[in-house]
């Protein structure tokens, strides 16, 4: 370093610098014009890589939301098979009692496989038959009970019945089983596949929209199941977080912006939502299970728990985003309120407050969007058990969207792709629903002071 | 009587000691409110606040200990051979909650653990009673005791505004207890982990095989805890993603910022924004059922053999799903570079590239560094997507192609579905949460540093 | 003073054979106006001075000369200026070698979070204006030495130039302006944020640099003005008022707004 000073200092000596005239740059020269040239194709190429990066995350985006869709949109109808049904009074009411225990407690399931082996007399072989029942699928016989009671003159009738079919029909009759491959690589035999171009070549095989996937619980059977339990689910455990990270929230971010001295106590809270908005959700999970299932005892499963856990995942985006609000309320306010003799609380409660509400809600929208999108923490505490029933309240067993997703993808049958697919559908489609909302309030309440 | 209606009912109750707190101090006014210390709302809340917190605050705390101690109430007059074995008990403790709910009828158990659970039954319905007469008179003790103190000089607003302000006291102090509550759960269970195994083998172990044999003979019946494959296979995907994450989300950042129209801005930045907020779970189910086997069945045209669970899979959709995150965030370091230095660059016929890279990309330097010190760290935490992508099997490798495992899958599989309680294998999540928790902190707690001394300086 | 008996011959706006013109200049941010047809000539090595009361359009006017105020959204710039009777809104024009012929320095200090040499070694370095490291030792020198600031900062030219004082920061950007050998220096109320003695330093600096470049210095000290230029031109919300020798224009200024605003009663 020294070396060199010193070296500069006897070239400026020796040039006596400030007396020299600068040589101008002479800009048309040959190597200035390719040097501009360069820059120039440097210019254009971060420029494309720019681009480039936008149409990567878009890309992304675009395949993503295709992949889903184009997986998904067929779970929205279901193929039904048309069967003639027999409701043979001897099978269903013997005794002509007309009491519909009796009747429920009928062999349903016996009508559909004597129609089926009706349509198909040539069936005998007892794996065959096994195969053929596969057609309609297990559930068909609830459906058929249901409609027996509510109109118990169909007994002694014959009738043509569109019933729910089995998966794997379901799944060929969408294209989604090649019936050209070799007859080992699919899961319906060369027989099946016969069977199902006879009731198509009678018209018996239609596709319509699949109500049931919007109303019924979870089952083993793809075609059965439903997002509806989960949709509940979610929704009970929702009101819980809700519920506990609102009032909360907002309380909190009111002492901290309004109230709280500068002291110690404030500081380790503030980093503690700082930090607390950065930990993996995983570890809320791992908390809920240690503190709520282990120590507390709450009910496994169930989503007062899922809520509690949650509820401490969005306190701190609930906080941040209300704490924000509160700040933009200007200051003039405060002043005018406090200077007719409010309280510092008044001041707060009948001021303050209402003005940042739209961005409180804000936040609050926000955070329960996230909070219906997460899984993690759920499968710790016992989310993740397959239950049928709808739950009746925040205590009963429950799962919710997210987990109901996560339970489906790792389900092996064909089916149980379109309608994990679908179900992302219609679980994006809420989250979509709320931010918009978020969005709609953010445009519509936003103040310039 | 269920939670949500004994709630209504404490509301209720409410309402009502507002009412007639209302009542009484507009009675003592006579008629002209400024007689009053306070306004008659005030009066009014003061004798809700009596009346709901120490009902609230009672319950809060009988179910926070009902369960426990019951259980230790069931557990102390079982006989000794059952309490012996943790395997037994808690097997026992299943059984007698069962026959509690009424669905234990085809369990096949000692007559002792049939009558505990019909002690349970009775133990349970005698405590939500005792609960609801506890929380009735706590808050009609609440209530006759505030409704006697109102008089026109009680200080009534002055008394609500003090009970308002502790409760607001008491809410921010909730994110320190959550924080205590993670740190001792963890630490709990895991220094119960670390009676079994030395925390040296956990930490520099070169083998994770956590199943326990369920008979002594097996083979491993001990079970493996060196989490360095979970730690490498972490790494390997973190590291994937942020080669996706960082290039993306920073050329993406700077074009949005620098180059892009108003109105190409207006549809660019929402559509990333979607990005970050479509949930972990899909991710996973699209890496899982659309990136793997893509990456499958090119690898197979190439010659490659990739693994249907490979940690190239999961790290690149985890990328996708953090280039917002890296984007946003390096957004808002680089617009806080000042104009000043963009001018200064310009002046001197620089163009718009050779400003960014050289002036604005060198002064924002330490910013993004803390941003990508943030992604690193959710990577870290991430867990659908891996859950649902990446393997189980701990293999020990760098080699993309291959199927690994991280921390945050194995935590999922060791606590999802039944567990025993008190085996090395369960409390083995609960120290891999400890690490998990104390890395992505350390990383959150520095990078946060260094955003914040990067902002001071540019304020 | 040379310069003052040289540019005796008028007090036009148009002078013979001027480095750059301006010829019904008019800017709008958006819509709202803020040049109104704008005459003015440069003259070469000389200085000008831009003087007026805040928010007259001097600033504004300065950014023209070198395209500045092209990186702002919003605004349209319609009449002509040149540089060596070339238009430099042609577009056949390179805005990037442009303001290599122009240089700029700003109201406040802005070096580069760098090393002193980097921050002098910018502009040659992206212009490509040297083939070796002893060229560019050279010129860095050369530029320091003509800013007067070699002798201060010659033992630490890698430290960083942000932990320079405030007054040699501007030398420095000065320095960094004056490394691409421009043909004009532009100067934006370049004293604004110094402290009286860094000011008096940097007019000095702006006296000795006259002799090799044409020098266009806005500021809102009139002393300022009558101390370091040969010509001055006075604006007054958005509009040339009246322009001239510096001497001329203090002491008998001819429009009676110049002559309100030089005495004092607005400003």
């Amino acid at each position: 370093m020294t070396d060199m000073a010193s070296l500069m200092e006897d070239r400026a000596a020796a040039k006596v610098i400030s007396d020299k005239v600068q040589k101008p740059v002479d800009w048309d020269s040959p190597k200035i014009a390719r040097n501009i040239k360069k820059r120039y194709a440097a210019e254009r190429r971060f420029k494309i890589y720019g681009l480039s990066a936008i149409g990567v995350a878009l890309l992304a985006l675009f395949v993503l939301a295709f992949s889903i869709g184009s997986k998904g949109y067929t779970a929205f109808f279901q193929t039904y098979v048309q069967l003639e049904i027999n409701f043979d009074p001897a099978e269903i009411d013997p005794n002509g009692t007309g009491d519909p225990a009796v009747i429920g407690k009928a062999n349903f399931d016996d009508l559909i496989k004597k129609a089926l082996l009706a349509r198909f007399p040539d069936v005998t072989d007892r794996r065959d038959k096994r195969d053929l029942y596969g057609v309609v699928s297990g559930g068909a016989s609830y459906d058929l009970r249901e409609r027996v009671m509510e109109n118990p003159n169909l007994i002694g009738q014959t009738r043509k019945i569109w019933l729910i079919s089995g998966d794997d029909f379901d799944m060929l009759n969408k294209g989604y089983i090649d019936a050209n491959v070799d007859e080992g690589s699919r899961r319906l035999n060369d027989k099946e596949i016969g069977w199902y171009d006879a009731l198509v070549s009678d018209g018996a095989v239609e596709k319509k929209f699949h109500s049931r996937f919007f109303t019924s619980g979870d089952s083993r059977e793809p075609e059965l199941a439903g997002i509806w339990g989960a949709a509940v689910g979610s929704f009970y455990t929702l009101l819980v977080t809700l519920f506990l990270s609102f009032p909360i929230g907002v309380l909190a971010a009111v002492y901290l912006e309004e109230f709280a001295p500068k002291n110690r106590f404030t500081t380790i809270v503030e980093v503690n939502i700082n930090n607390l908005a950065a930990v993996p959700s995983i570890v809320f999970g791992l908390l809920g299970l240690e503190v709520y299932l282990n120590v507390m005892h709450l009910p496994r499963s169930a989503p007062v728990v899922g809520g509690l856990t949650l509820a401490l995942m969005t306190l701190p985006t609930i906080i941040i985003a209300s704490r924000a609000a509160i700040k933009a309320v200007p200051p003039s306010i405060r002043q005018a309120a406090l200077g007719l003799g409010a309280s510092p609380v008044q001041t707060v409660t009948h001021h303050v407050l209402p003005l940042a509400m739209p961005g409180i809600l804000t936040g609050t929208i926000i955070g329960m969007a996230q909070a219906l999108g997460e899984t993690a923490p759920l499968l710790m505490i016992g989310m993740v058990a397959f239950i049928v029933d709808i739950p009746g309240g925040a205590l009963d067993p429950a799962t919710v969207l997210p987990v109901q997703i996560y339970l489906w993808a790792d389900s092996p049958e064909r089916a149980f792709v379109e309608k994990t697919s679908a179900a992302i559908m219609v679980l994006l489609a809420f989250l979509i629903l709320m931010n918009g909302l978020a969005v709609y309030l953010r445009k519509k309440f936003e103040r310039k002071w | 009587m269920s939670l949500s209606f004994l709630l209504l009912a404490v509301a209720a109750l409410c309402a009502l000691s507002f009412y007639f707190g209302r009542q009484r101090a507009v009675a003592l006014s006579g008629g002209r409110y400024s007689n009053l210390h306070s306004l008659p709302a005030h009066y009014g809340t003061y004798v809700a606040l009596w009346c709901g917190l120490p009902a609230l605050l009672l319950l809060l705390v009988w179910h926070s200990l009902q369960g426990s101690i019951i259980q230790a109430m069931i557990i102390s007059e079982l006989p000794a051979e059952i309490t012996g074995d943790a395997g037994q008990l808690s097997l026992a403790l299943n059984s007698i909650s069962l026959i509690a709910a009424g669905n234990g009828q085809h369990l096949n158990v000692v007559p002792e653990v049939i009558d505990a659970g019909q002690r349970l039954a009775n133990l349970q319905t005698i405590a939500n009673a005792a609960m609801i007469v506890v929380m009735l008179s706590g808050s009609v003790l609440g209530v006759s005791l505030s409704y006697r103190k109102i008089s026109a000089e009680l200080r009534a607003r002055n008394n609500v505004e003090r009970i308002f302000r502790w409760m607001m006291i008491a809410c921010s102090a909730i994110a320190i207890l959550s924080t205590v509550g993670i740190v001792f759960s963890l630490l709990f269970e895991a220094l119960h982990f670390f009676s079994k195994i030395s925390p040296v083998e956990f930490l520099f172990g070169l083998e994770w095989s956590p199943q326990t044999a369920i008979r002594a003979d097996q083979v491993a019946s001990e079970g493996a805890f060196g989490a360095i494959p979970l730690f490498v296979g972490t790494l390997l995907i973190t590291i994937i993603a942020m080669c996706v994450a960082v290039p993306v989300g920073l050329f993406s950042a700077i074009y949005m910022g620098e180059y892009a129209s108003p109105k190409f801005r207006a549809v660019a930045k929402p559509a990333l924004e979607i990005l970050a907020g479509v949930p972990t779970v899909v991710y996973g189910f699209f890496a899982a059922l659309t990136v793997a086997p893509f990456l499958r069945n090119n690898g197979a045209v190439l010659g490659l053999d990739v693994s249907s669970e490979s940690a190239l899979a999961a790290g690149l959709v985890m990328g996708v799903m953090i280039i917002p995150f890296v984007s946003s965030l390096s957004d808002d370091v680089m617009s806080q570079v000042p104009k000043s230095l963009r001018d200064g660059s310009y002046g001197l016929g620089a163009t718009k590239s050779e400003t960014i890279r050289h002036v604005i990309f060198p002064a924002a330097l330490p910013g993004i560094v803390g941003a990508v010190l943030l992604a690193v760290s959710r990577a870290i935490g991430e867990t659908m997507i891996v859950v649902m992508a990446a393997g189980l099997a701990a293999n020990m490798t760098v080699n993309p192609l291959q199927a690994v495992t991280t921390v945050t899958v194995q935590i999922v599989t060791l606590l999802v579905g039944d567990q025993e309680f008190d085996s090395a294998k369960t409390l083995s999540a609960f120290a891999l949460g400890l690490v998990l928790f104390l890395v992505t902190l350390g990383l959150n707690v520095f990078a946060l540093k260094v955003v914040q001394k990067y902002r001071e300086k540019y304020d | 003073m040379a310069a003052v008996s040289q540019s005796a011959m008028t007090a036009e706006p148009s002078v013979a054979s001027p480095k750059m013109t301006a010829r019904d200049l008019n800017l709008f941010y958006s819509d709202n106006q803020a040049l109104f047809d704008v005459n003015l000539d440069i003259v070469e090595r000389q200085v000008t001075a831009l003087i007026g009361p805040s928010g007259c359009g001097k600033s504004t006017f300065l950014r023209c000369l070198n395209r500045m105020n092209d990186t702002i959204d919003g605004v349209t710039i319609n009449g002509k200026v040149t540089l060596d009777n070339r238009d430099i809104y042609d577009k056949h024009i390179d805005v990037v070698q442009l303001r290599a012929r122009i240089g700029m320095v700003f109201q406040k200090p802005n070096p580069f979070p760098k090393s002193i040499y980097d921050n002098v070694a910018y502009g040659p370095r992206i212009h490509g204006l040297v083939n070796s490291r002893d060229e560019l030792d050279e010129i860095v020198m050369t530029s320091l030495e003509r800013a007067g600031l070699l002798k201060e900062v010659k033992d630490r030219l890698q430290s960083p130039a942000t932990g320079l004082s405030g007054g040699q920061q501007q030398r420095l950007c000065i320095a960094r302006a004056v490394a691409v050998s421009p043909e004009v220096i532009l100067m934006d109320e370049p004293c604004s944020a110094l402290d009286p003695i860094a000011t008096a330093k940097v007019e000095e600096l702006i006296d000795e640099l006259r002799s090799n470049y044409t020098i266009v210095i806005v500021t809102h000290s009139m002393q300022q003005a009558a101390r370091v230029s040969q010509r001055t031109a006075f604006f007054h919300l958005g509009k040339l008022v009246e322009v001239g020798e510096t001497d001329q224009i203090f002491t008998n200024p001819k429009d009676e707004r110049t002559k309100g605003y030089i005495t004092g009663r607005f400003g």
